[in-house]
């Protein structure tokens, strides 16, 4: 019985994770090396995955500062009344429950060419909607719980006490954060930085909403493997693909690494 | 540092942690705040660090009112309960944050930590990190880091709390030294009345956030000013009504009033072994408890069981023994008043003279 339950388990794991991987390996290597370079030096392959770079690094950028900031305002930030920081904290989740496709859908209502802001950002030259803006901050909204989630436990376990006695030895707060808090919270950070990555680079619902999906316009790697397969061009879909899950495969090898530093 | 507090209060939402609190402190003295946990003492010191805001009240430093200074620059050093030292930087780099922040140059922290470093004998342990250091080493790194800046007040939080009780005993008497070596203004807060005795130069007792007495340990043992004071301090039996006790009959005229008596104010022993039999009454002992160096005998007199010692050097008692019991003297005390009682048939009725 308890050996039927194993080799489930592991066919499990190889049904779901091991065949399709080798699937899109074999698939993109179908017509050989040539296959697919070629699909992936046409031009709207190179496009879709500088914009989905453009889009990591800018998402991954915000969310870091902007993340560390509202987990330590959350955490620290003694001003704010206890109801309203249990609301911000329970907010922060939102876009964990939401559909990513909502999300989209949120940005779209708000500042598509249709609405008022929508409008007054495209007077004053700046598109927002069915741009490259917009599908930064969908992702940016997808991945914004990925940072604040990471560090606030982190900071809430070292306590205030290593601040208050850099306060009493007369440090103010940007050289208190820098010198005391940053080393303690630093792994949680690098933590937050590659699952922010990772999400912002595989997102997909809240993009497709919010660019469109026009091709060398603002057509990420995740949409225009969509579009491949809609396309029945397996073979340059299958490339895509593979170039975003060895990053992504990357990517994991680094979290374990973060992760294990995390503990010390 | 010169130190003036008055009328603090501190409210911590409904919860009103400290209470119209005053007191001043004189320069280069070592001041012991004791009390039961959660009465308010890690509260004033916090309030004197900046670490916290008054609810309302002065604090004043040297003359100058610091309420709205930030802990930055009140000139203060803290020691924290846990010492809060940073767990990254190695005993050296703890030592020197306060004087790199002032941005002090290269070799003048150099020998300012490496002179602290001789000073609390952590020689050899510079480059230590502080998860490699034993309780007592992490102390006085604390002590160390804190005093870097050179502050004009110490101020320290529970700073033997965490540490085993042997070497507590030791690091108490060498921060003692070290403080009176310095000469500087030193507030350390406990709820260990030994430690406060032993340590301290003046102690303030605070319960339920209130100052209830300021003195010297000598004079807060000898004259407790409130009830709570006196049973705080020392060891006591509550004697329900000490007029029945011999000696203290004239109590009856203050009903309602209680009786405090401390087992060093009882003796016990057969009745060949006073000199003034008549102001003894009889007892019986209920136990005896063997406490290292001395004997605990719980007593019974009348319905009233009082608790004191005896010398191993005298005849040995055993339960059920019918002693003479000796009460020196009385602290009693009502809802309105306390004072403290000697018994009237101590002196002596017929003093024979040679």
């Amino acid at each position: 019985m308890k050996k039927l339950w194993i080799s489930l388990t592991y066919l499990v794991f190889i049904v779901l994770l091991i065949i399709p991987l080798i699937r899109i390996f074999s698939g993109s290597w179908a017509e050989g090396w040539e296959g697919f370079v070629e699909a992936l030096t046409r031009p709207q392959s190179l496009h879709a995955l500088w914009m989905t770079t453009i889009i990591v690094v800018s998402v991954t950028l915000l969310n870091t500062i902007f993340g560390v900031m509202l987990a330590l305002y959350l955490v620290r930030a003694t001003w704010l009344g206890k109801r309203l920081k249990q609301l911000l904290n329970s907010l922060v989740d939102l876009p964990f429950a939401v559909s990513p496709v909502i999300g989209g859908l949120m940005i779209v209502l708000i500042l598509g060419p249709n609405t008022i802001m929508g409008v007054f950002f495209e007077d004053i030259g700046f598109k927002v909607v069915y741009a490259l803006p917009g599908m930064i901050l969908a992702t940016l909204f997808v991945t914004f719980p990925l940072m604040v989630r990471e560090v606030m436990p982190v900071l809430q376990e070292i306590g205030t006490q290593q601040e208050e006695a850099a306060s009493t030895l007369g440090a103010y707060s940007w050289y208190t954060f820098w010198k005391v808090t940053w080393p303690s919270i630093r792994w949680g950070v690098i933590y937050g930085v590659v699952l922010t990555v990772a999400r912002s680079m595989g997102e997909f619902g809240a993009v497709l909403v919010v660019s469109g999906n026009i091709m060398n316009k603002t057509q990420t790697a995740t949409t225009l493997v969509y579009q491949d397969v809609e396309n029945f061009n397996v073979l340059a879909a299958n490339s895509v693909a593979l170039v975003l899950a060895a990053v992504s495969v990357g990517l994991l090898l680094l979290m374990e690494w973060a992760k294990k530093r995390k503990g010390h | 540092m010169h130190i003036e507090v008055s009328n603090l209060n501190k409210h911590f939402g409904d919860f009103h942690a400290v209470r119209d609190v005053s007191f001043t402190i004189e320069k280069g003295r070592l001041i012991g705040l004791l009390g039961p946990s959660g009465g308010g003492k890690t509260s004033i010191l916090r309030m004197l660090a900046g670490l916290e805001s008054p609810t309302s009240g002065d604090i004043v430093f040297h003359g100058k009112k610091v309420n709205e200074l930030p802990p930055q620059e009140r000139g203060i050093g803290f020691v924290f309960q846990n010492y809060a030292l940073f767990k990254h930087m190695t005993v050296y780099d703890n030592i020197a944050f306060g004087l790199k922040v002032k941005k002090q140059s290269k070799d003048q922290i150099r020998e300012r930590v490496m002179s602290l470093v001789e000073l609390t004998g952590l020689k050899g342990f510079e480059h230590r990190y502080p998860h490699q250091l034993s309780g007592g080493q992490r102390q006085r790194v604390a002590f160390a880091r804190a005093l870097a800046p050179e502050p004009q007040l110490l101020l320290l939080d529970e700073p033997f709390a965490a540490i085993d009780a042997k070497i507590r005993h030791e690091l108490r008497t060498w921060l003692k030294d070290m403080i009176e070596r310095l000469g500087i203004t030193s507030i350390f807060v406990t709820h260990d009345q030994d430690e406060a005795i032993e340590v301290a130069d003046e102690i303030m007792i605070i319960n339920k956030g209130r100052l209830e007495q300021k003195g010297s340990p000598w004079d807060i043992y000898k004259n407790p000013q409130t009830q709570f004071v006196a049973s705080f301090i020392g060891e006591s039996t509550i004697v329900e009504d000490v007029s029945k006790l011999k000696g203290f009959e004239d109590a009856s005229v203050w009903p309602g009033t209680k009786a405090l008596i401390r087992p060093e104010y009882i003796e016990v022993g057969k009745r060949s072994e006073f000199r003034i039999a008549s102001a003894t009454e009889p007892g019986r002992v209920k136990h005896i408890h063997f406490r290292g160096s001395e004997w605990m005998v719980e007593v019974t007199v009348g319905d009233t069981t009082l608790i004191t010692y005896r010398s191993l050097e005298k005849e040995v008692l055993q339960p059920g023994d019918e002693v003479s019991v000796l009460v020196h003297r009385a602290y009693l005390f009502n809802d309105n008043d306390s004072w403290i009682m000697e018994n009237k048939l101590k002196e002596d009725p017929m003093p024979i003279h040679i």
